[in-house]
């Protein structure tokens, strides 16, 4: 991986941004539980607002925007089968 | 590289070493002794059945009052015996053996790679392995003795069991640790480390199987090291993941804060477990490949057919899990779900079966050691597999649910299936580690006999299970229905002692041809794979020269060619 | 031994890849299941339950909030501590890395407060299923914070001895560790709503 000075400083300011977006989400999550709102609800928003989060860190803090493509195959198998697993709980039910 | 080599000082180069090499011996040797031992835990277990509260003879004096009174054995050590047979068979022996051994050792020189891609943590690998093993091992000497809740574990039993269970936990983290540090290896060395033109459909067998194993293992182990941190955190610090509220014990509701769920146990741990029976057989498959390929002097039947099912295989793996659980009260729709599932995962195991089969076709077949042993894993994992269909639809698995049906099941594909796969591969691939091969005669005996004993082992549990009767029985001569069946238990526990001593010429035969075996050269097989290009035993860094790769793994008996083998790494046509 | 293996410091051709990053991410892969099963036993227990509390009665939320700035914070500063490297400035390199250290430290003390205060109310892991997955799962992430931490120490003292002799490996370890410190921190932010929030 051959990095130029001029990517490696816009990937920095990239990086402040994302610390910017995470911090203010944060903010948000936490303001939102305050709202009462129903519990379906507030678990649905909690979620989509860390999946967001967790999305910015993967895609910025660890290159996944522009990882070579063996790496999303590993991922997207064990995303498959993290699915399996959350598959768990509706079975006992 | 070699100058280097020798100046390492002794605990480098054989003790603490990170050579791929060493450390496939260092396993292989640990998972044999492992086994060995396993067997002598079974051995026990087969004169309690046999013959029920009658004193073993001399044998029984050893293990004094608290463990055999008067030398009959106690339930709750027929118990330990059991859990533990089942424990290190499974994860100090045979996986150990076929990938920790075979696959540390021969992936790399079957990909022309210099070592593994982390020669450190391969080590580190080993070590853990070690550590692992030895706390199920030291176990045994607790007060109460060794975990006595079967090798699944199952809670609430396991969650209230004594102090040996905890160590039980605390040895599995570290088999699981060691697996995941290993298969992150196999990978990246797969992937990475492969020798220029080795295209991944110019890829042995052996290779692909361990390839599929490992995304088994990195995928699968995880949710079981989940649930044994939540079944250590049950026993130590008196949480309630696994005991439901109300519980009761001896007659008490136990005091705890309850609200937990058992079932959550038996679905993390069959998300390993079953994974975990294909982490078991595909690389015994992949030796069986190998060695049939070589042995009837003409390619594989259906090479890339059986590629393309063992990576099916690895997917439909993790999706059956619950076939081992239908008597759980589950939903119709969950058990109708599982049980096509179920029907579904036999098609590529049939299709591997069928195509190695089908290479016997057409072949100048050399009935050597290895290949007697190859071939009998064919009919003897046939009966394994199509044994386990009756056990995959719920109708006529709640009348053979954990009973010795099932024993008989998994053994045919465990004993006969894998381990014979396991010798098949020592006796193909010891000249290839030694540079002496084995001998023939002594082989041969150790097969025929090993090969008419075992089924005399197995062959009866389908008797007996369709009878009734219920595995992990102390003394089955208490119950009704299991008494009459009585006599077959004494005709496996004799198989299964005649078996024992069928291991003598192995042992003989193993350790003699060390020092005494006739010395061949690099290829004594007349094989086309890669690690048959380098001496034997293949120096440090394994190839002299990178080796290039031109052709197919497989290519025997090619028209037109003086030799009837052309390798892999031969250019011109 | 080791300078015959490929692809240790330069990239693979046709994966693109070196071998520490792709070892790195399966190994991810498996934390991925390994934190999955807990969720999946998470929700499990908690759609069983005939009762189930609000996070935020029982545990510290503002705390939490202030962890998990601090966790990002520190997700920052490992990452410059990568870019400055690969801008090869190691003193800044040293600096973002010693920070990030500093960080995980803090969140640790400011767990351990946590867990003092629950003890202190004689909240343990057996009071109810709840805690008990509160102080799993939480103890756990932590364990894998006290890693990072260990191998971070490492790659700021004698392990960047690298960067003399072979640069771009190194810059590939902290690449690694990055990775690795992200995921931890990726973990933290589905717990912190999971339990804190609902």
């Amino acid at each position: 991986m051959e990095h130029t000075q001029e990517e490696i400083r816009k990937h920095v300011k990239i990086y402040i941004s994302v610390f910017a977006a995470l911090a203010a989400l944060t903010v948000i999550t936490v303001a939102v539980s305050y709202l009462d709102l129903p519990l379906a609800g507030a678990i649905a928003l909690a979620l989509i607002i860390a999946t967001v989060k967790a999305s910015l860190v993967a895609a910025f803090f660890m290159h996944l925007i522009s990882e070579k493509q063996i790496i999303f195959w590993i991922l997207l198998l064990t995303f498959a089968f993290f699915l399996v697993l959350l598959f768990i709980p509706a079975m006992t039910s | 590289m070699s100058h280097d080599e020798h100046k390492l000082p002794f605990w480098r180069k054989y003790i603490f070493s990170i050579d791929h090499k060493v450390i496939g011996i260092q396993y292989g040797i640990t998972a044999l002794l492992f086994l060995l031992l396993g067997f002598c835990l079974m051995l026990m277990m087969r004169w309690q059945l046999a013959f029920p509260a009658k004193p073993m003879p001399w044998i029984g004096g050893f293990f004094g009052d608290a463990l055999m009174p008067g030398g009959i054995m106690l339930p709750e050590f027929y118990n330990q015996l059991g859990t533990m047979h089942g424990t290190i068979m499974i994860f100090l022996g045979v996986v150990p053996l076929g990938v920790g051994a075979f696959g540390n050792y021969f992936v790399p020189l079957q990909i022309g790679a210099p070592d593994m891609a982390f020669p450190k943590l391969n080590m580190m690998s080993y070590w853990v392995y070690f550590v692992g093993g030895v706390i199920m091992l030291a176990s045994f000497f607790l007060p109460q003795g060794a975990a006595q809740s079967g090798w699944t574990a199952y809670p609430p039993l396991s969650d209230i069991a004594p102090a040996g269970q905890t160590w039980w936990l605390f040895g599995m983290v570290f088999l699981i640790t060691s697996s995941l540090l290993g298969s992150v290896n196999f990978l990246v060395t797969i992937i990475q480390l492969r020798a220029d033109g080795l295209s991944f459909f110019r890829l042995p067998f052996f290779v692909w199987a361990q390839f599929v194993t490992s995304f088994l293992l990195l995928l699968a182990f995880p949710p079981l090291e989940a649930a044994g941190v939540l079944q250590l955190m049950d026993r130590l610090a008196g949480t309630s993941f696994f005991l439901p509220s109300g519980l009761v014990v001896s007659g008490e509701i136990l005091q705890v804060s309850g609200g937990g769920n058992p079932l959550l146990w038996q679905h993390l741990f069959w998300f390993l477990a079953h994974p975990e029976v294909y982490v078991l057989i595909l690389p015994a498959m992949g030796i069986v490949a190998e060695i049939m390929a070589c042995n009837t002097r003409k390619p594989i039947y259906g090479y890339k057919s059986m590629v393309y099912s063992v990576i099916f295989l690895g997917f439909m793996s993790f999706i059956v899990w619950a076939h081992h659980m239908y008597l759980v009260g589950m939903s119709t729709e969950m058990s109708a779900f599982f049980q096509v599932t179920t029907m579904i995962i036999s098609i590529p195991s049939v299709i591997i079966l069928t195509s190695l089969m089908l290479s016997l076709w057409g072949g100048s077949i050399r009935f050597n050691t290895p290949m007697l042993f190859a071939i009998a894993f064919l009919p003897m994992f046939g009966i394994g597999g199509l044994t386990g269909l009756p056990l995959g639809l719920a109708a006529s698995d709640i009348h053979l649910h954990d009973t010795y049906y099932v024993i008989g099941h998994f053994h045919y594909v465990v004993a006969p299936g894998t381990i014979f796969a396991l010798f098949a591969g020592i006796y193909y691939w010891f000249p290839k580690m030694t540079g002496r091969k084995m001998s023939e005669i002594l082989g041969k005996i150790h097969f025929w006999f090993s090969f008419i004993f075992i089924n005399g082992v197995f062959m009866p549990m389908f008797s007996m299970g369709l009878a009734g009767v219920s595995r992990r029985l102390w003394d089955p001569t208490q119950y009704a229905h299991a008494q009459p069946t009585q006599p077959l238990n004494v005709f496996i526990s004799i198989s299964a002692w005649c078996l024992a001593l069928s291991q003598i010429p192995f042992i003989i035969n193993f350790f003699g041809s060390i020092f005494w075996g006739e010395k061949v050269d690099t290829n004594p097989w007349q094989a086309t794979t890669l690690e048959w290009a380098t001496p034997s035993p293949p120096p440090h860094g394994n190839f002299e020269t990178v080796p290039t790769v031109y052709r197919g793994p497989y290519e025997y008996s090619v028209p037109g060619r003086e030799k009837d083998f052309h390798p892999q790494h031969e250019s011109g046509s | 031994m080791s300078d015959m293996i490929r692809y240790i410091s330069k990239p693979h051709p046709v994966t693109g890849v070196t071998n520490a990053k792709l070892g790195i991410w399966c190994f991810l892969a498996s934390e991925v299941m390994l934190f999955g099963a807990l969720f999946s036993a998470y929700i499990l227990l908690r759609t069983g339950a005939t009762e189930w509390p609000v996070g935020a009665d029982l545990l510290n939320v503002p705390l939490a909030t202030v962890n998990t700035l601090i966790l990002i914070a520190s997700s920052v500063t490992i990452v410059m501590s990568w870019a400055s490297l690969a801008m090869k400035d190691l003193s800044r390199f040293r600096i973002y890395m010693g920070l990030t250290i500093l960080l995980a430290c803090a969140f640790l003390v400011v767990k351990g407060f946590e867990y003092g205060a629950k003890f202190e109310h004689h909240h343990f892991p057996n009071s109810s299923t709840f805690y008990a997955i509160y102080y799993t799962l939480t103890g756990l992430h932590g364990l894998h914070i006290v890693g990072g931490i260990v191998v971070n120490l490492y790659l700021l003292f004698p392990g960047s001895a690298m960067w003399q002799t072979e640069p771009e490996r190194f810059l590939g370890r902290i690449e690694c560790a990055g990775l690795y410190w992200h995921f931890v921190d990726l973990v933290w932010i589905f717990l912190f709503p999971v339990l804190y929030l609902l």
